[in-house]
């Protein structure tokens, strides 16, 4: 393939996205209650939708015979290139939240700087997310707040979700080959350039929430070079079920 | 704040064609849509709010007429917007029924903005039963419950308050009324 390298850092982006809102569409119908069900599943969505506007753009430069479909349903494990942390479990809701808390504060310091690529249809993923993704984090963040400054319980809660989820956040500024190649061509974006920020203001956050920051010293990595936890395969189980057994099948 | 317009006469640039013209306040978004396409367009609706047109959504970026093939640029509200697929399989189908080819393409730059809907658009949301979107500094304001300002659509009382950030669909925030204690959905400013 002749773009290697950016089809390569597309999935990456857009991993994340796909295995995320997977995770949250799982809780459709499942919601603690009926307005956080609604919320979960809209930025579910929100996400699917990200997700596709970049497969189809990845679809369109590997030169192959190939559909947003294909590249969403029929990869294997190894080949999805999405960090540790979008594919932790619904353990509780406050890993929910957790999990969605500590995403979204990357994924808007990502698109932040996305827009301003060179690459006109990146960029313009990149500026229609950020309306969206400015809004998930908002939801999510006031649920830490509301959590971890809520009752004995919820705060408990909270802070366990908090320090199960922490060591998955290194990971985010983890740079591939594509993506080192791809930050040096100034398309992509040099994640390790936010990587500060992004804690400061998480644990300003969590600060305000009465919580406290975990101090890791080890932190997983390897998903976003393909090797996931254990989790991954019951993902894709799910989410590949239909077009596996029904090859090319559509609404 | 200009809202958008249709205009009917033609600009002087182009005396054989008339272009439907969207502008918002800064004078930089256009639209452009061949008159005679107009007609067809109007008959297509979102398919989660029926009372409005694609017209009056303003996901109708370009829609012009080459070759008897209608070219149709169009933008989603949202990325994950699953109505996109419906109104693209619906403006194809309205342009069937009177023989000609509709192709659609989906852009998503410059991306879509509330500013966009129409003025007519806005007013038959709110008979509809949905509350208008507010300015954007208001719109964060009420979505962080920090001041009542959204209109209940069928009482008129501003004494509203935020039930929850994300209502029935992408683009809208589940409101309730203090006064008549109706609930109803908020189009979110989206800019």
């Amino acid at each position: 393939m002749k773009n290697l390298n950016l089809y390569n850092y597309i999935l990456t982006i857009a991993d994340n996205s796909l295995i995320l809102a997977q995770r949250l569409g799982e809780l459709c119908g499942h919601g603690p209650n009926l307005e956080t069900d609604i919320a979960l599943t809209n930025i579910s969505l929100d996400l699917l939708g990200q997700t596709r506007s970049y497969y189809q753009y990845a679809a369109k430069i590997s030169g192959e015979d190939k559909t947003e479909d294909d590249i969403a349903f029929l990869r294997i494990e190894r080949e999805y290139k999405n960090c540790l942390l979008v594919e932790q479990p619904n353990t509780h809701f406050g890993h929910v939240i957790g999990r969605q808390f500590l995403f979204d504060s990357y994924h808007l310091m990502l698109m932040e700087k996305l827009q301003d690529s060179p690459d006109e249809t990146l960029a313009a993923i990149a500026k229609k997310g950020i309306k969206e993704v400015s809004y998930h984090k908002r939801f999510s963040s006031d649920w830490v707040k509301r959590l971890g400054d809520g009752t004995e319980e919820s705060n408990a809660k909270m802070q366990e979700a908090i320090d199960d989820l922490w060591h998955y956040t290194d990971e985010l500024f983890f740079m591939t080959e594509a993506e080192k190649v791809l930050a040096e061509d100034g398309i992509g974006v040099d994640i390790s350039t936010f990587k500060k920020k992004y804690y400061e203001e998480v644990s300003e956050i969590l600060k305000e929430a009465t919580l406290s920051v975990p101090e890791n010293k080890y932190f997983a990595k390897g998903g976003k070079e393909g090797v996931h936890t254990e989790y991954m395969g019951y993902i894709l189980a799910d989410l590949q079920y239909m077009q596996r057994t029904y090859p090319n099948m559509t609404w | 704040m200009v809202r958008p317009y249709f205009t009917l006469s033609a600009p002087d640039s182009c005396r054989d064609e008339v272009f439907l013209i969207y502008k918002n306040k800064l004078l930089t978004e256009t639209a452009k849509i061949q008159s005679h396409l107009i007609p067809v367009l109007k008959t297509v609706s979102d398919p989660e709010i029926p009372v409005l047109s694609v017209l009056d959504l303003g996901v109708i970026r370009e829609a012009i007429e080459e070759n008897g093939i209608v070219k149709i640029k169009l933008t989603p509200t949202y990325s994950g917007c699953p109505a996109m697929d419906v109104i693209a399989d619906d403006l194809k189908a309205a342009f069937s029924e009177i023989s000609k080819k509709a192709e659609v393409e989906l852009v998503l730059s410059p991306a879509w903005s509330t500013d966009w809907i129409s003025e007519e658009g806005l007013q038959k949301m709110e008979e509809y039963g949905i509350a208008r979107p507010l300015s954007e500094s208001h719109d964060k304001d009420v979505l962080l419950g920090e001041k009542k300002m959204v209109k209940c659509p069928q009482c008129g009382s501003t004494n509203t308050h935020l039930v929850s950030q994300f209502g029935s669909t992408a683009c809208k925030a589940l409101f309730k009324c203090d006064d008549c204690q109706e609930t109803f959905d908020y189009f979110k400013c989206l800019k």
